[in-house]
């Protein structure tokens, strides 16, 4: 087969693993930064933590998964992604860190200081990947100022982290924190029971017409800031992608007003993993272009890995990627039951 | 400072910091897997007890392993972006391998085993600290792999302005990394060992729990012992191999200037790297170097000379950090040999003397897991890929010197601040000792 089969393989893979790593990760992020919202009192901050505690980490490893496959799959992209956006993964990566231990460190010392201090932590700590997730996808939809020679290898980079902070950016930026925050209130009012799950359930209805109103924003602006329809018009099929997004976010609604808060979380995550796949068919064959010189764009052409490593990957993901699926459905089969104040107080091992 | 310079500083930092708590996780996995296993073979709540307790230590250490671990994968890129774009091709392929195969089991069934007590059988559980355990190791021997490939690369054809893959099977089987695997992972069971050991003689020191602690004392010192033999017999081959494939490295830690054959080892050695000599030369064991080199008394030694002045790596801190790992590491073997005949004794509670000296070891291994990297990481300079890409032209070019200079502080502070509580709380759960009440665990498991 020729290298670009391979080459579109990747892209599409690259596409999906964001896709579900925002899809698993949102919800982890959108109960973290709602905690303080949501929970009334330790107990329900602590029943909020272990709703996310089997499986935050597990969701993480999604976001290294696919920095790993954009590193073996499109080396070039992933030097150049990682390196021009210095400083925004920077703070991404503070984040991370500092979330990661929270869950861990919060319940370690009987003192309202040290809980406090932490859930502050886990609070500014979903929220910063949130919006920064956002404002970075908005930015390689819309191009980064880089100039490309692909022959003499000569990379240059003309932004700044201020520069990100653009119009369209920020608000793809706030796009991901409604997103995250109605995903989030929607797993919380399924994983949990009485108050706790009733009030999320309140919140996320009233997030809904906000996260409404800023999708709608993000399409239509969509249109000036980038190039990503032009698939689509070439295309017309494809739109059944933006199509299904939509309808998702409508039924996301359609179900929480009726109070069936687990068929209004599905399709939250649909909406979530169809906004992925309609940016990313916008981009292709694009990985990140460049807004000022369309020679420069970053493909899947101009920056793969070679045959022979888009070839063994492929094999790697053909084996490890289905037993991944299957392992990780048994475990959230395993822990499907809502987690109650009584589940924590009893516990020995809750966080 | 440069940004090359800060970079390296910047990885360096972040990568020792990582290691302080990666070695633990690798030894105190698997020791852990262990107890849950006698456990559920003989039925005995104290090895219950014992699983609970040392698990606590393990996933208290495990939370900040993971976390800095992302830091190593994000600076690739982050800071080296010339490297990963030269050299992606093959070392991406690890890393994504790493995660798909060992840190998805691993996350996933940390997550089982902590939750899942209550959820699942006795032996279900057992099984998923082995996975979880397994998973570590596994992701430790494809790290290994690819950092071997950056001081023997192998399996590559330079075209199209990179490093390309030729061989993946010969990447996969390259002896440096599978010596230095076996190394490594060895000295991390020694390390989890002797934390055991040192805890234990804490608490038989105020005569806590003394059954629960002379059980876990005993274990760890026979797993002390072995691991810590393993850990220099290995590492005596990784020195061949070294010897063959790096010389400028193993001419620096021996600081060797002159090239000649039959080279005897000076047990008292000062280099002198100005005048290209040693200051000091004191009590040579002929032959030795040649032996320990090549197993072989007459072999020639390539001397640091015989390389260009900006081929060399830092001699000083190179030998240094080589001679306190093995110095280290005999003193390891040497008091692991003394715990394990004390800790068949009845009354090794009474062993003050000895107990206090375990307490003060637990660092010892922690040191040399950092020497250790820095004989391997300093060795390999100026080269990045060991003859193939220095350094100096692996940075990012679109990087300036006041972020990386900022986040190099940024990192300092977060990781000296999480640093700390973490030890902190190491302390505080290791001196509350085990957990008296397992009755709900036992309960509910007894149902299962």
């Amino acid at each position: 087969m020729d290298i670009s089969v391979f080459q579109t393989i990747w892209f599409v893979l690259w596409g999906v693993l964001w896709a579900v790593y925002f899809m698993l990760d949102g919800f982890v992020f959108g109960t973290g930064f709602l905690a303080g919202v949501l929970a009334k009192n330790d107990t329900e901050k602590r029943v909020l933590i272990n709703a996310v505690g089997p499986v935050w980490d597990g969701n993480e490893v999604w976001l290294i998964t696919a920095g790993g496959a954009t590193f073996a799959a499109f080396p070039t992209t992933y030097a150049l992604m990682f390196s021009n956006l210095y400083s925004a993964l920077l703070l991404l990566l503070f984040s991370l860190i500092v979330r990661g231990v929270s869950f861990e460190f919060r319940g370690k010392l009987e003192s309202a200081t040290w809980k406090g201090a932490w859930d502050k932590a886990i609070i500014v700590s979903s929220f910063l990947p949130s919006l920064l997730f956002g404002v970075a996808f908005g930015n390689i939809f819309k191009g980064i100022p880089m100039k490309n020679d692909f022959t003499a290898l000569n990379f240059t980079y003309d932004g700044t982290l201020i520069g990100l902070l653009n119009p369209y950016g920020l608000v793809t930026g706030v796009l991901f924190v409604l997103l995250f925050a109605v995903h989030g209130s929607l797993y919380a009012a399924i994983k949990t029971t009485g108050d706790l799950s009733k009030r999320s359930a309140v919140l996320a209805n009233k997030l809904w017409l906000p996260l409404l109103v800023v999708a709608v924003v993000f399409l239509g602006y969509t249109y000036p800031a980038t190039k990503l329809y032009d698939n689509f018009l070439k295309a017309p099929l494809l739109l059944i992608i933006p199509v299904i997004a939509v309808a998702s976010l409508l039924l996301v609604k359609f179900f929480a007003a009726k109070g069936q808060c687990y068929k209004a979380f599905t399709f939250s995550c649909l909406t979530i993993v169809f906004v992925v796949f309609t940016g990313v068919t916008g981009l292709f064959p694009n990985l990140i272009p460049s807004s000022i010189d369309p020679a420069s764009n970053l493909t899947i052409f101009n920056s793969s890995s070679s045959l022979l490593t888009l070839q063994i990957m492929t094999v790697v993901a053909l084996i490890c990627v289905p037993t991944v699926i299957a392992y990780k459905i048994w475990v959230y089969r395993l822990f499907r039951a809502p987690v109650s104040n009584e589940d924590v107080l009893g516990s020995h091992e809750a966080y | 400072m440069d940004v090359v310079t800060l970079s390296q500083l910047q990885f360096a930092a972040t990568g020792m910091f990582h290691w302080i708590f990666v070695p633990l996780t690798l030894g105190l996995s698997i020791l852990t897997a262990w107890m849950e296993t006698r456990y559920v073979t003989t039925g005995d709540e104290m090895w219950l007890r014992m699983t609970k307790f040392w698990g606590k230590l393990f996933l208290i250490n495990f939370a900040l392993g993971v976390v800095t671990g992302i830091t190593m994968e994000f600076q690739f890129g982050m800071n080296w972006s010339e490297y990963s774009r030269y050299v992606g091709d093959i070392f991406g392929a690890p890393l994504a391998i790493e995660a798909t195969l060992a840190f998805f089991l691993e996350s996933v069934f940390i997550g089982v085993w902590i939750f899942g007590w209550n959820k699942i059988s006795k032996k279900a559980h057992m099984v998923t600290i082995w996975l979880a355990s397994v998973a570590t190791n596994i992701s430790a021997l494809i790290i290994l792999l690819a950092n071997a490939w950056m001081q023997k690369p192998v399996g590559y054809v330079l075209r199209n302005g990179r490093a390309e893959m030729e061989n993946f099977l010969t990447v996969l089987t390259n002896p440096y990394g599978w010596i230095k695997f076996t190394h490594t992972l060895l000295s991390g069971y020694a390390l989890a060992a002797f934390l055991i050991m040192g805890v234990s003689a804490w608490h038989l020191l105020r005569g806590n729990e003394i059954d629960f602690f002379k059980r876990s004392f005993k274990i760890a010192a026979v797993w002390a012992f072995v691991t810590s033999v393993g850990t220099g017999l290995t590492g005596d081959f990784h020195a061949v191999e070294i010897a063959k494939t790096q010389p400028s490295k193993f001419a620096a830690m021996e600081s060797q200037w002159e090239t000649k054959r039959g080279v005897g080892m000076n047990l008292l050695l000062l280099p002198d790297p100005a005048r290209e000599c040693n200051a000091v030369e004191q009590v040579c064991v002929p032959n030795a170097l040649s032996m320990l080199a090549f197993h072989d008394p007459n072999a020639e030694i390539k001397g640091l000379k015989d390389f260009p002045k900006e081929l060399r790596p830092m001699v000083t801190p190179t030998f240094l950090s080589f001679r306190l790992m093995a110095g280290l590491g005999t003193i390891m073997i040497l008091t692991s040999l003394v715990a394990i005949f004390l800790s068949r004794k009845q009354n090794l509670e009474k062993r003050r003397w000895f107990l206090t000296l375990m307490v003060f070891a637990i660092p010892a291994p922690y040191l040399a897991e950092q020497f250790g990297w820095l004989v391997s990481e300093l060795g390999r300079q100026p080269w990045i890929v060991y003859g193939v890409l220095k350094t100096a032209d692996a940075v990012s070019k679109s990087i300036t010197t006041t972020q990386v200079a900022l986040s190099l502080l940024g990192f300092t502070v977060l990781y000296g601040l999480l640093g700390a509580i973490d030890i902190f709380l190491l302390v505080k759960y290791a001196k509350k000792g085990p957990d008296k009440d397992l009755s709900t665990i036992v309960n509910v498991q007894g149902r299962a």
